[in-house]
C-alpha cells in the first residue's frame, strides 16, 4: 500500500541553543487514525508538534504527507496541507469575539467587507454537531478558558481540515466534556479524518487511540498498539521506571483552623451576578481541602478574591487568626500564604526573565536575596540553582533561561518549586498539575501530601476528578458561585461527584464546614 | 559565549548597522540635491564636530549631554512597560524650573538643576497618575502635557514672572550676566574648547547613565519597575504595588528629562524665546530615537546620544551656498530616522548568523 500513512516524519532532530529537543525522531500518522504522543514534559512533544505545524524548521530529517516530501515553513503551508492544531496554549485575539477568532485567516468577504452571517451558520451547525458549546459573540477575554479550548477546535473544523493536532486538548476540560470529546475524536475519525494525539493522560490513550507513539527526552522510545498494551507498560515506557497512579497517603489528621472564610461575595467581571455567592467554609492544618467544580463555576474569582488578586464585595476572610479580609498580597505571602495560580503564563511567571529571576519572585525583597536595596545575585543564583535541582526543573541554559523559551511543564514545575519552598502555612493550588506528565503529577501529589503531613493547610482547586478524589481528604463542591456539597472521598464515587458539580443535585451544606 | 554578552553584541552589530544605512541614505539625498558638492557636504556631517576644532568638538559635548537626558528619559520608560513622549514637555518645565531658581533666586547651579529635576518629575508624575488610577494611556496624556507645559512656560517667563523676560533681546535673561554663580562650572573646558557652553554637564549625564544602569540592572526596585513592565499581572501576584510603580516610572522618566534641560540653559547654551518659541524642544524628541538606538540601555544611550549630537553639528557646518539649511536637518533626520529601525535590524542580523551556522552544521 503505497498511501498507507498520510504523515511521516523521519528522522527529525531539532536542536536548540544548549538542547536537542527532537532526536531522530519517526512518526508515521495513518489515514483516519488516532495516534496518541506520549512522554513526559520536555520531552520534545510540543517541539515535533511545530514543526509538523510549521512553527519550527527541523535541523534535519524529512516530512511527507501522502508519501510526497513537503516543507512546511510557515503555519499557513500546514494550513494549506490541511494540518491543523490547537495548542497547549491557544494562539486567541483576546479581544475579539469567538467567531471573529474562528474566521480570522479565512475571512469570508463580499466585495471588500465581510460577510459574517454564513460563517455564524456554518459556525453554528459545528458547534451543535459536536456539541462544542460556544457563545459567537463573547469576547475571548470574558470567557472560560473551556469555552477558549472549544472555539479552537472549532477553528481547525471551521478550516476542514483533514490532520488534526491536539496538545493535550483535555487539561481544562471537565469529565463529561472529556467524555464528550472523546466521542467527538471517534467520530472524527470514523470521518477519515487523522487525529494526532498529545496527552499525559493514560486513560485517554487507551480508550480512543489506536497506536501510541512514546518520547523521552528527546528521543524516540517506540510506537504500540494500544490494544496490545497496559496503562503500566505505556508509563514504563515514557517514564523509564515503573509509575504509582494512585497516592499514597495516611488518615488525615487535622488540627487547629487556618483560614476562615464567611460569606464571602466577589462580583463577576463577566456578567452583573456575583461570580461567588455568600460562601463560607474552614481549612484546617494537617488537611488537603478540594474545591471541585466544573470550569467557570466561580473557583478562578473565588481564589483571586483570597489572594488579593481581585477585590471581594462581602464577608471576611481569616488566616491564622488574623483579619486579612483587606490585606494586601505582599502581607498575605508574608504571612504565610503561597499560590499556585491557574493561568501561570498571565499570573504565575514573568516570561521575559531569566529563571532565577523568577525563582525569586515573591521574595526578592527579603534579607536572604538583597541587601540595602541592591539584588544578591550570587545568592539568587544559589537559591535557583537549588531549586532546579531539587524540583528536577528542566532548561536549556539553566538559571539564566528566559522562561518564556521553557517546556509548558517546567515553567509549571518552577512556579510549583517556588511556592512550595516558601514553606507556607497555608497552600492555594489551582490546578496545580495542569499540562504535566505522570512523572511529574505523581511528584507534585506527594510534595501536597507531604506539606499536609507537615501539619500545612492544602486549598487545592481543581477540575479533574481523579486529582479531586485521590488527593483531597474532604471535597467542597462548588456550582454557580455556591458551595452545593461537603462531601468525604472515601465515601462517594465519581459519578456521584460528577453529579453534584453539574448542578444536578445539591446538599444543605451546614453554615460552618 | 554566553546567550547574554551574544545578544549584546547582536545588539551592537545591529546598532551600527543602523548608522551605517542611515548615513548612506543621507549621501543619496546629498547627491539628488546637488551631486557635486554632495561628498563635500557628506565629509562634513560624518566629521561633525571635528570639522571645526576645538569649537566644534565643545559645542557637540555640550549637546551631548542634554540628549543623553532625553534619551534616559525615554529609554527607562521603555523598560519599565511605559512609552513617554512626554519628555519633550518634561524638559519645556525643566527649563522653567532651572531659569526661575536661577534667574530669580539667584541659587547655585546644583540648587537649579535639582528644580529643573523635580519640575520634570511633577511633569512626568501626572500622565502616571492618569495611567495607573484611570487607565488613560500614558501617551496621550504626555502629548497634552507637552503642549500645556510649553504655553504655560511661555506665559510664565513672558509676563507672569517678572524679571526673566528681556525685552531687547526678545529671550530670557542670560545667566552669566544676572547670576554667573548659577552656571555649571566649566573646570576650564571652555578655554580648552573655545566655547561658552561646554561644561561638566557631559559628566553629570553620564554619571546618571551609570545610575540608571544600575538602578535597573542591580536594585530589587529595577526588578520591580522591570516586572511591571513586561508583566504586569505576574507583578501584582508577586506583591508589587503595580500603581505606585507605574507612577514612580514615570517620575523618574521625567525628573531625567528635567535634568537634560538643566544641563543644557545652566550650561548657557541658549535662552528661551518664549515669544517664538510654540513648537516644542526637538531634543525632547530626540531622546526617542537615542533610546531606540540604544535598545533602551542606559549606558547605550550614552553612545547614541553623542553620535547624534555629533551628526547634528555636523549638518550646522552644511554650507549654506549649495543647500538650504533646512536640508541639514533633513539629512540629520533621516539617520535619525533610520537609527530607529534597530531592533528590525538585529532581528535581519540575527538571522543571518544562524542561517551561515545551519549551512556550516550541513557542511560537516
Amino acid at each position: 500500500m503505497e498511501n498507507e500513512y498520510i504523515i511521516e516524519m523521519l528522522n527529525i532532530t531539532k536542536e536548540f541553543p544548549g538542547i536537542r529537543a527532537n532526536d531522530n525522531i519517526t512518526l508515521q500518522l495513518r489515514k483516519g487514525e488516532i495516534h496518541a504522543l506520549l512522554g513526559e514534559n520536555g520531552a520534545g512533544k510540543s517541539t515535533l508538534m511545530s514543526i509538523l505545524f510549521g512553527l519550527y524548521q527541523p535541523t534535519s530529517g524529512t516530512i511527507k504527507k501522502n508519501g510526497k516530501e513537503v516543507h512546511i515553513n510557515t503555519p499557513n503551508d500546514a494550513n494549506d496541507l490541511n494540518i491543523g492544531m490547537v495548542h497547549q496554549h491557544f494562539k486567541l485575539v483576546e479581544c475579539f469575539s469567538v467567531l471573529d477568532n474562528i474566521i480570522l485567516g479565512v475571512e469570508p468577504t463580499k466585495g471588500l467587507f465581510l460577510e459574517k452571517e454564513g460563517a455564524r451558520t456554518k459556525v453554528l451547525e459545528l458547534s451543535e454537531k459536536y456539541g462544542l458549546k460556544v457563545e459567537p459573540d463573547a469576547l475571548i477575554s470574558d470567557i472560560t478558558v473551556g469555552m477558549q479550548q472549544r472555539t479552537e477546535i472549532l477553528k481547525m473544523l471551521y478550516r476542514d481540515n483533514e490532520v488534526l493536532i491536539f496538545d493535550e486538548p483535555t487539561a481544562v476540560l471537565t469529565p463529561q466534556e472529556i467524555e464528550e470529546l472523546m466521542k467527538i475524536m471517534k467520530n472524527l475519525a470514523r470521518e477519515g479524518k487523522s487525529i494526532l494525539f498529545i496527552t499525559h493522560k493514560l486513560n485517554e490513550i487507551m480508550e480512543v487511540a489506536d497506536r501510541c507513539t512514546i518520547l523521552r527526552k528527546g528521543k524516540y522510545i517506540g510506537t504500540v498498539n494500544i490494544a496490545e498494551t497496559t496503562k503500566e507498560e505505556l508509563s514504563k515506557m515514557m517514564v523509564g521506571r515503573d509509575v504509582s497512579f494512585s497516592v499514597d497517603k495516611k488518615p488525615a489528621e487535622p488540627k487547629e483552623t487556618v483560614l476562615k472564610i464567611s460569606h464571602m461575595t466577589v462580583p463577576s467581571k463577566a456578567h452583573d451576578n456575583n461570580a461567588v455567592k455568600d460562601v463560607s467554609f474552614n481549612v484546617r492544618a494537617g488537611e488537603i481541602v478540594c474545591i471541585a467544580g466544573i470550569d467557570g463555576n466561580g473557583q478562578t474569582e473565588f481564589v483571586q478574591g483570597l489572594t488579593g488578586l481581585e477585590k471581594i464585595s462581602g464577608g471576611t476572610v481569616s488566616f491564622l487568626g488574623q483579619d486579612i479580609t483587606k490585606a494586601s498580597i505582599r502581607e498575605k505571602s508574608k504571612m504565610g500564604m503561597s499560590h499556585i495560580p491557574e493561568d501561570r503564563h498571565k499570573h504565575g511567571l514573568v516570561l521575559d526573565y531569566t529563571l532565577e529571576q523568577n525563582m525569586v519572585l515573591q521574595r526578592y525583597w527579603q534579607p536572604e536575596f538583597q541587601q540595602g536595596g541592591f539584588i544578591r545575585s550570587k545568592a539568587v543564583r544559589e537559591y535557583a540553582s537549588k531549586l532546579i535541582e531539587q524540583y528536577d526543573v528542566r532548561s536549556g541554559q539553566g538559571t539564566a533561561t528566559i522562561v518564556r523559551s521553557m517546556s509548558g511543564g517546567n515553567q509549571q514545575k518552577a512556579i510549583i518549586a517556588r511556592e512550595i519552598d516558601k514553606n507556607p502555612e497555608l497552600l492555594v493550588a489551582v490546578q496545580p498539575t495542569r499540562g504535566l506528565d505522570v512523572g511529574a503529577i505523581e511528584y507534585i501529589h506527594s510534595q501536597l501530601v507531604a506539606q499536609r503531613d507537615k501539619g500545612k493547610a492544602v486549598l487545592l482547586v481543581s477540575l479533574e476528578l481523579d486529582e479531586v478524589m485521590d488527593v483531597s481528604d474532604r471535597i467542597l463542591v462548588m456550582y454557580e458561585g455556591e458551595i452545593v456539597a461537603q462531601l468525604n472521598p472515601k465515601e462517594i464515587t465519581v459519578e456521584e461527584l460528577g453529579l453534584y458539580m453539574a448542578g444536578a443535585k445539591r446538599d444543605k451544606v451546614p453554615e460552618e464546614v | 559565549m554566553s546567550e547574554k554578552t551574544k545578544d549584546v553584541l547582536l545588539s551592537i552589530v545591529a546598532s551600527l548597522l543602523c548608522i551605517v544605512i542611515g548615513l548612506l541614505v543621507g549621501l543619496i539625498i546629498l547627491y539628488c540635491i546637488n551631486a557635486e558638492n554632495a561628498l563635500d557636504g557628506f565629509t562634513r556631517i560624518i566629521k561633525g564636530g571635528f570639522y571645526l576644532k576645538p569649537k566644534g568638538i565643545g559645542s557637540e559635548i555640550a549637546q551631548s549631554a542634554p540628549l543623553i537626558m532625553t534619551g534616559l528619559s525615554v529609554a527607562f520608560a521603555f523598560r519599565t512597560g511605559l512609552f513617554n513622549i512626554g519628555a519633550a514637555g518634561q524638559y519645556t518645565v525643566g527649563v522653567f524650573g532651572a531659569l526661575y531658581f536661577a534667574l530669580i533666586l539667584h541659587m547655585p547651579w546644583y540648587v537649579c538643576l535639582l528644580a529643573a529635576m523635580v519640575c520634570g518629575a511633577i511633569w512626568g508624575a501626572v500622565p502616571g497618575i492618569f495611567k495607573a488610577y484611570f487607565n488613560v494611556n500614558e501617551v496621550i496624556t504626555s502629548i497634552m502635557f507637552n503642549w500645556i507645559g510649553l504655553y504655560l512656560v511661555n506665559e510664565l517667563m513672558y509676563s507672569t514672572v517678572k524679571g526673566m523676560y528681556d525685552q531687547k533681546t526678545t529671550r530670557t535673561y542670560k545667566i552669566s550676566s544676572v547670576s554667573p554663580g548659577s552656571l555649571i562650572p566649566d573646570c576650564g573646558m571652555n578655554a580648552v574648547f573655545k566655547t561658552s557652553s561646554t561644561t561638566i554637564a557631559i559628566f553629570i549625564a553620564i554619571a546618571l547613565a551609570v545610575l540608571m544602569y544600575v538602578i535597573l540592572n542591580k536594585t530589587t526596585f529595577g526588578y520591580e519597575l522591570k516586572a511591571c513592565g513586561f508583566n504586569k499581572d505576574a507583578a501584582k501576584y508577586a506583591g508589587i504595588n503595580d500603581r505606585r510603580n507605574i507612577v514612580l516610572s514615570m517620575m523618574i522618566s521625567g525628573a531625567l528629562a528635567g535634568v537634560g534641560a538643566g544641563l543644557y540653559y545652566l550650561s548657557g547654551g541658549a535662552e528661551w524665546n518664549p515669544q517664538v518659541a510654540t513648537a516644542l524642544p526637538a531634543i525632547g524628541f530626540n531622546g526617542i530615537p537615542v533610546a531606540l538606538l540604544a535598545m533602551s540601555n542606559p549606558l547605550g544611550v550614552v553612545f547614541a546620544a553623542v553620535f547624534v549630537a555629533h551628526i547634528s553639528v555636523g549638518g550646522a557646518y552644511l554650507p549654506t551656498k549649495y543647500f538650504q539649511p533646512e536640508i541639514a536637518d533633513l539629512i540629520v533626520a533621516v539617520i535619525i530616522y533610520l537609527c530607529a529601525f534597530v531592533a528590525l535590524f538585529k532581528g535581519v542580523v540575527a538571522g543571518v548568523l544562524g542561517r551561515k551556522k545551519a549551512g556550516k552544521g550541513d557542511a560537516k
